[in-house]
């Protein structure tokens, strides 16, 4: 334990890293800063996890603190939540998106309510990873987005980083939080690198950030399509469009204020994600951003995003997920009002 | 569903004691006033049980689910254990909340809809009712992990060790959900100081437990590698024995163990439910005749443990505690929803925030509008 402490405190605190070891920064620094906090998941040991997010953690901490859990997601979050009620901070891996499903109950009937359903006595601090996202080549079920089931849960909390930094202070303080966090890390991301600076904290985890200020519209989004917009952003500069690029970070809460105060600047806003906008998330910020600014928007909110189809075959994926020309085509279609009718 | 044969029964149907090489022994630690006592248990919760089902009747009550026939099985097995062993409940363990100490109010507040819970685990390491079944035993799992990390980080002395061992308690309806799988899969892995507890009260609603398993339930603890047992759940002394040396058998860390209590939910499932729809007066009637708690009376009465006084000073207790209840509920108000928007999150959520402003804004609304 010592050896792993004397290692965090030496390190320098701006360090260039990939997300995925931005987190495994984040879950050393809790590991070493609360005797309570374990790691569970299937593969997270020797392995270092599918994604080698663990790496390196089980030899470090030990095999009592980062867990190799039997095959069984409703099992690994359900156990998590007996090990949140005796004290414990479990942070439990759930492998693939497309296998959260398993354990649906667990999370949504169990996890999110307890707190709740005691009158507020038991508190379940469970930490939920789960790699979401597609365009990594592979097949069925590991490619999902399912952040609108988990949102329409009261009593959980959903953050998704999108840049090692943000990574970093967003995993410390799901891990902190009185409440069940699902950290949804963007898996197409994880080698995306960038500067982690682990004196100097984020923005608090659950707030949107503008990150590009522009000021003819709005492009808000999350996780692994914020890189895509600020490309998307960079492109419509170039064609006299100053477009502001918002990314959400937590979906729940929602940082509804900020993404209504952008889009009554700009007048304009698109959504994107990578989820289906059928009942998607990109609908709710629609409705609130409608709400809030009405008056002051020249076009409606619209949205990109996946189809209403179970997630195609990678092989299809390039025409399914948005890109930059998606949100351009948006952008284009937003900047087309006022229709001459109007 | 296996023969009544290789059933563990301590107190036969007809009231006569048999002796058991293993479990007489556990009796021996049980005086007198012990025994009288396991009939007291026994006898408040079936009071108990008929008062809440008359209330429900009454309108009173959303929903009540029926322990009638179960006394023995519960009571027994909660006897067996120390208090500070941690129960994870399902909704029907009314004996054994009762036996812990959970009062009336605590624990009728979730059946009239005043509120989901009502009372902290802490107070009396006993969980809180579970309505989405299985889903409790994987919590159990967890709490006993717990219980090993403690030991680890020495929060927990090894002397203390053997004070906590986790009843995860589940029917013969549940025993068909996977988290029930998953849950004995961890407590085998990990080898969890663990105790299933399945009432096999032979029907889940209106489906009969060969339905669930064509095979004694007890049976499946050999396919994850640990030790099943099956208990008259009817006999309040073998529940009480077989519950004592598993639990022994834990506590000297041999892993999770398994008792099938055989027993009869002579009750409907639920007040919603109606059991003339589907199980024969016949089937009753045979049950009736195994009845855990007139079985008891009759051996304490025979072997002079108790006399006709102390059944009138049950009756008495029992009367108090149904008034008790009868008034409680008539006086209980549930919490206000402000209650329920401040206990969503633990830490400040902006939506709720929002929503619980809008709500009172809304609402003062119509006070002023009834002012004018």
């Amino acid at each position: 334990m010592s050896t792993a402490a004397e290692t965090s405190t030496t390190t320098p605190t701006t360090r260039a890293m990939p997300l995925a070891k931005a987190i495994n920064a984040a879950l050393r620094e809790e590991l070493n800063a609360d005797e309570r906090t374990l790691l569970i998941g299937e593969d997270i040991g020797a392995l270092g996890g599918v994604f080698r997010v663990t790496d390196g953690l089980q030899a470090d901490f030990g095999p009592h603190r980062v867990i190799d859990s039997p095959l069984a997601e409703s099992g690994i979050i359900g156990s998590s939540i007996g090990l949140a009620m005796r004290g414990y901070r479990p942070v439990a891996e759930i492998q693939f998106d497309g296998f959260v499903f398993p354990s649906f109950n667990q999370i949504t009937s169990q996890l999110a309510k307890i707190h709740n359903r005691t009158d507020g006595a038991v508190s379940v601090p469970v930490t939920i990873r789960m790699p979401y996202g597609g365009r990594i080549g592979s097949i069925e079920h590991h490619s999902e987005s399912p952040e609108a089931l988990f949102a329409h849960t009261a009593g959980l909390r959903l953050i998704t980083p999108s840049n090692p930094h943000d990574a970093y202070w967003m995993m410390r303080q799901a891990i902190v939080s009185e409440d069940p966090v699902i950290v949804l890390e963007p898996k197409r991301r994880y080698w995306l690198k960038g500067e982690v600076d682990t004196s100097t904290p984020a923005p608090d985890a659950f707030t949107a950030q503008v990150l590009r200020e522009g000021t003819d519209a709005t492009l808000a989004t999350y996780g692994p399509l914020v890189s895509v917009a600020l490309a998307a952003a960079e492109v419509a500069a170039g064609q006299g469009r100053s477009v502001e690029v918002i990314d959400v970070r937590s979906i729940s809460p929602l940082d509804d204020e900020t993404i209504a105060r952008s889009a009554a600047k700009t007048q304009r806003l698109v959504v994107a994600h990578e989820a289906p906008t059928f009942g998607g998330f990109g609908a709710e910020i629609a409705a609130r951003v409608s709400e809030r600014a009405y008056h002051r928007l020249l076009a409606p909110v619209l949205r990109v995003g996946g189809f209403h189809m179970p997630y195609p075959p990678s092989s299809q994926e390039h025409r399914y997920l948005p890109d930059i020309d998606r949100m351009l085509e948006a952008l284009d279609r937003s900047f087309a009002y006022p229709s001459p009718r109007a | 569903m296996g023969t009544m044969e290789d059933v563990v029964q301590l107190l036969a149907e007809d009231g006569t004691l048999r002796n058991h090489e293993v479990y007489s022994t556990y009796l021996e630690d049980l005086d007198d006033a012990a025994l009288r006592d396991l009939y007291r248990h026994m006898a408040l919760e079936r009071r108990f049980d008929a008062e809440a089902t008359s209330l429900q009747r009454q309108g009173q009550l959303a929903l009540w689910a029926p322990a009638l026939g179960q006394e023995a099985a519960q009571t027994g097995t909660i006897a067996a254990l120390k208090p500070t062993d941690r129960v994870f409940p399902t909704y029907r363990e009314h004996a054994m909340a009762l036996y812990r100490g959970i009062s009336p109010e605590e624990l009728i507040g979730t059946f009239r809809a005043a509120r989901h819970s009502g009372w902290d685990p802490e107070d009396y390491h006993f969980n809180t009712y579970s309505v989405v079944l299985a889903a409790q035993t994987l919590h159990a799992a967890g709490w006993a992990m717990g219980i090993a990390q403690d030991l680890r980080t020495g929060s927990l002395p090894p002397q203390k060790a053997e004070d906590e061992l986790v009843l995860a308690c589940f029917g013969d309806g549940a025993s068909s959900q996977g988290d029930i799988h998953e849950s004995m899969v961890f407590a085998s892995s990990y080898q969890l100081p663990m105790l299933y507890f399945i009432q096999n009260n032979h029907w889940a609603i209106s489906v009969p437990s060969s339905t669930q398993s064509r095979f004694p339930l007890a049976n499946r603890a050999s396919g994850y590698g640990f030790e099943g047992v099956r208990v008259d759940g009817n006999d309040v002394l073998a529940s009480y024995a077989v519950a004592r040396h598993s639990a022994q058998q834990i506590r000297s860390g041999e892993g999770p163990k398994l008792i099938e209590s055989v027993t009869y939910r002579m009750g409907a499932h639920t007040t919603a439910d109606d059991p003339t729809k589907y199980r024969t007066s016949e089937e009753i009637d045979a049950w009736t005749a195994k009845d855990p708690v007139a079985r008891y009376k009759t051996w304490l009465q025979n072997e002079g443990k108790a006399d006709e006084a102390y059944f009138d000073t049950v009756d008495q207790e029992a009367t108090e505690l149904a008034a008790d209840l009868r008034h409680t509920v008539h006086t209980m108000e549930g919490i206000d929803i402000d209650r329920v928007f401040d206990t969503v999150y633990a830490e400040p959520h902006r939506q709720v925030e929002t929503e619980k402003a809008w709500l009172k804004d809304y609402e003062a609304g119509f006070a002023e509008e009834e002012g004018q």
